[in-house]
């Protein structure tokens, strides 16, 4: 009779070769079930909304968080149906998705792009999120684009403008509804030039990452094609909060034009500063002093006061349109929180929408259903008129809105009014234009 | 020769902002040997309580206006702030002069504020290493302005300074310069007024009163102070007291020069740390000097031409760092900063 002698070696080889032996028919199981990642099982799906909860853009993330809640809401049938009503596809039910309840879980972003990104695999990996949207910072969006595309699941970009998010960074699970820096260049270039003429001479303070480089090249290209010429481009930290030293040069540079490509918390600095320098109250040239702000923000210009009055820039969308799809959010909105929707909050609603919209039509939730079904896709009702998603680079095409700080406002969000809005045929650019030249979209990884 | 003049001037402005906080640091390490990383948080409660007042002021009656309608296309409701309703044109006095009003009002509740802070919290940590001071100074720090985030949000809330100190004034034609060459903010040349009369007043309040007087013997020999009979230890924590109320009310006369959000104690607490290391560990005129220098420093090193210079030869921009080069130099030729003593931290 033998006698059965287990070391402790001997326990943690066996329990080795056993645990393998038994995980690995699970891995070959699992692997040839779920056709692309977080395949939704049960009677719901997850959506995972990846916004700053916390840091410098926290009211910009908390704005994008309503309106993320409230699409849900109208997907799964409750509330008023918002721009459900008004969205020319009519795939959408309001019965979940693909007859599946929405769920959502949230991260935070920190406005940090490891954060993001962390948060964003949390998302992924542990609450089996199908979809991770969000966002309002480009150097955010275009961290987290990329681990979605490794990790086989859609990014719907919230608030990012850098060209290069669907330029050089763009990527086949990736796709933005918002505008960007070409597109608010040559909106601004042609009202810029018709209200302060052709023959002026800009200064730029730029915020020193991507976004700020990319908008300053756009507004300098199209400035300069209307005649302008550019005397000077300061980069400026991120981490500046005062900007008092680099806006003081600009007194005696020649310049008769400041352009600040700035955002957030460094937009309402700069902008402050530079009005407390007197600049908008200078003659040079033999021409009043301007100042312009190329992407406006409500939300930043209720931080700055009454600096921005009459100052000039872009926006993806104001809360004042007319159309029936922008009434029926901002009603919707209002009622839920009690004022009017933000462009951050417009954008990230058209995402959702757009997003299970796209699910619908393809009859799935693959990665790749969903990307196909977007690439392409015409549509109209969701505040921007009419809109085209391209297959090519992912960017929505629309109309953009040249908008001025309001002289004398009504009420607290009564800041900015839409100056123009530029059709859409004049912001469109070539899929190769060189501004947006350097990446490839790839294929579309459906993941699992 | 004008552009120098305007970043000298830029530079005074800004080293005022890190001379008062870098103050308040010194006067508290030097009388209770504490570093305090909440000191950047006390600047930015004084901004805060500056926007509380703008807010109390803003308290208003609400009517409706039938003939204006509101976003969603409801009747209007008009707001009038009450205390114009109740004593007319003082009434505007004080929603226009809020800022400066403000000081009046942070002065006390900064003193308690800093007493509670000590006598609550710090005064248990005085036996402990200077890391675990650190450490606990810094936590209360981020309990304090995500405190602020929870009650004002994360956006800054713009202040104006009154209407008399708006704008800007030609500082080129005061010095003989060619009209518009220098122009500069008002309510910056205030703010550097201000700044000057507090370092002032506080050196003055230790240097000609009796309480001066005894804090500057118990700076300089805690145990001999204490042993004449003297309660040290209530005087040092009023000392606490008085430097919060330094950042504060520095902290609520900056709300016009940028708008305050809840991270900007933060923002200045890690300069002022240096500016506190550069002039010298328990040095106030060290600090105040270096506060000024460090000031100056940055405003140069943010000029195009300077900018222009110094990529021309490959490298990249130190307006961000310049800062910490300085320091980096200073230690080195002046191991103790600019007017150290022998013997502070360095047991």
């Amino acid at each position: 009779m033998s006698k059965l002698i287990m070391n402790r070696r001997g326990l943690l080889k066996s329990g080795a070769a056993v645990g393998a032996g038994v995980a690995l028919p699970t891995i070959f199981t699992a692997s040839s079930a779920a056709a692309y990642t977080n395949e939704p099982t049960g009677g719901a799906v997850t959506l995972g909304f990846n916004v700053p909860q916390t840091g410098p853009y926290a009211d910009e993330g908390a704005d994008e968080l309503r309106a993320y809640m409230l699409a849900v809401k109208h997907l799964n049938g409750e509330g008023d149906g918002g721009m459900m009503n008004t969205f020319s596809s009519k795939a959408l039910q309001g019965n979940g998705i693909l007859g599946k309840k929405v769920e959502y879980v949230t991260g935070d972003t920190q406005t940090k792009s490891d954060a993001a990104r962390a948060s964003a695999q949390s998302m992924i990996q542990k609450d089996g999120a199908v979809m991770i949207t969000g966002g309002s910072s480009s150097g955010v969006a275009i961290a987290v684009q990329g681990l979605c595309q490794e990790a086989g699941i859609i990014f719907m970009a919230g608030l990012t403008h850098s060209n290069d998010t669907t330029g050089k960074d763009k990527k086949a699970n990736g796709f933005r509804h918002f505008f960007n820096g070409y597109m608010s260049g040559a909106a601004l270039a042609p009202v810029l030039a018709d209200m302060y003429g052709t023959d002026r001479a800009a200064y730029h303070l730029t915020a020193d990452y991507t976004w700020g480089w990319t908008q300053q090249e756009s507004i300098q290209a199209a400035t300069e094609a209307k005649g302008w010429s550019t005397v000077a481009n300061v980069l400026t930290p991120l981490t500046a909060t005062d900007f008092s030293s680099y806006v003081a040069p600009v007194l005696n540079s020649g310049a008769d034009v400041l352009v600040l490509n700035h955002y957030g918390g460094n937009m309402v600095n700069s902008l402050t500063s530079a009005v407390q320098f007197g600049l908008r109250d200078k003659m040079v040239n033999g021409k009043n002093f301007e100042i312009v702000v190329p992407l406006y923000s409500r939300l930043m210009a209720r931080g700055a006061g009454e600096n921005v009055k009459g100052i000039f820039g872009s926006t993806n969308w104001h809360w004042s349109l007319q159309d029936e799809g922008s009434k029926a959010f901002v009603k919707s909105f209002g009622e839920e929180y009690g004022f009017p929707p933000s462009q951050a909050a417009h954008t990230t609603y058209c995402q959702t929408l757009l997003y299970a919209d796209a699910c619908e039509r393809a009859g799935t939730f693959n990665p790749c259903g969903v990307g196909e079904a977007l690439e392409g896709f015409d549509f109209d009702g969701l505040g921007n008129g009419p809109t085209h998603y391209r297959a090519e680079d992912h960017q929505c095409f629309k109309d953009v809105l040249v908008v001025r700080g309001k002289e004398n406002p009504t009420s607290e969000f009564d800041l900015l009014e839409v100056v123009q809005v530029t059709p859409r045929a004049q912001v469109e650019y070539a899929v190769d234009h060189p501004m947006f030249a350097g990446g490839a979209l790839g294929a579309c990884n459906p993941g699992s | 020769m004008d552009a120098i003049l305007l970043q000298l001037l830029n530079g005074l402005d800004k080293g005022s902002a890190y001379a008062l906080i870098a103050l308040g640091l010194t006067l508290i390490f030097g009388t209770l040997g504490v570093v305090n990383f909440a000191h950047g948080a006390l600047f930015m409660i004084g901004a805060f309580i500056a926007v509380s007042f703008s807010k109390l002021m803003e308290i208003s009656k609400i009517t409706i206006d039938p003939d204006k309608v509101d976003f969603l296309g409801n009747p209007a409701k008009i707001k009038t702030p009450y205390v114009i309703e109740w004593f007319g044109n003082f009434g505007h006095w004080l929603v226009e002069w809020s800022v400066p009003v403000s000081v009046l009002l942070a002065i006390p509740i900064m003193i308690l504020i800093g007493i509670i802070m000590e006598r609550g919290l710090i005064k248990h940590f005085y036996n402990r290493p200077h890391a675990d001071q650190i450490l606990v100074t810094f936590g209360l720090a981020i309990v304090l302005q995500e405190t602020i985030k929870l009650f004002f949000g994360a956006n800054p809330i713009p202040q104006s300074s009154p209407d008399l100190l708006k704008g800007s004034v030609d500082f080129g034609v005061l010095v003989g310069f060619a009209e518009n060459t220098i122009i500069y903010p008002l309510w910056r040349l205030v703010y550097f007024c201000f700044s000057a009369v507090l370092i002032a007043s506080v050196f003055a309040f230790l240097r000609f009163t009796t309480f001066g007087m005894v804090v500057r013997a118990g700076m300089e020999d805690r145990e001999t102070v204490g042993l004449l009979g003297i309660n040290i230890d209530r005087r040092f924590t009023i000392m606490f007291g008085v430097a919060a109320a330094v950042a504060g009310t520095a902290g609520v006369m900056y709300t016009p020069i940028n708008p305050p959000n809840y991270h900007m104690g933060m923002d200045f607490l890690v300069l002022s740390f240096v500016v506190v290391v550069v002039g010298g560990m328990g040095s106030l005129r060290g600090a105040i000097a270096a506060g000024f220098l460090l000031g100056i420093m940055e405003s140069f090193a943010s000029m195009p031409l300077i900018k222009d210079a110094i990529a021309a030869i490959g490298l990249p921009s130190i307006d961000q760092i310049i800062i910490y080069l300085v320091a980096v130099v200073v230690l080195l030729v002046r191991p103790r900063g600019l007017m150290g003593k022998a013997g502070v931290m360095e047991e």
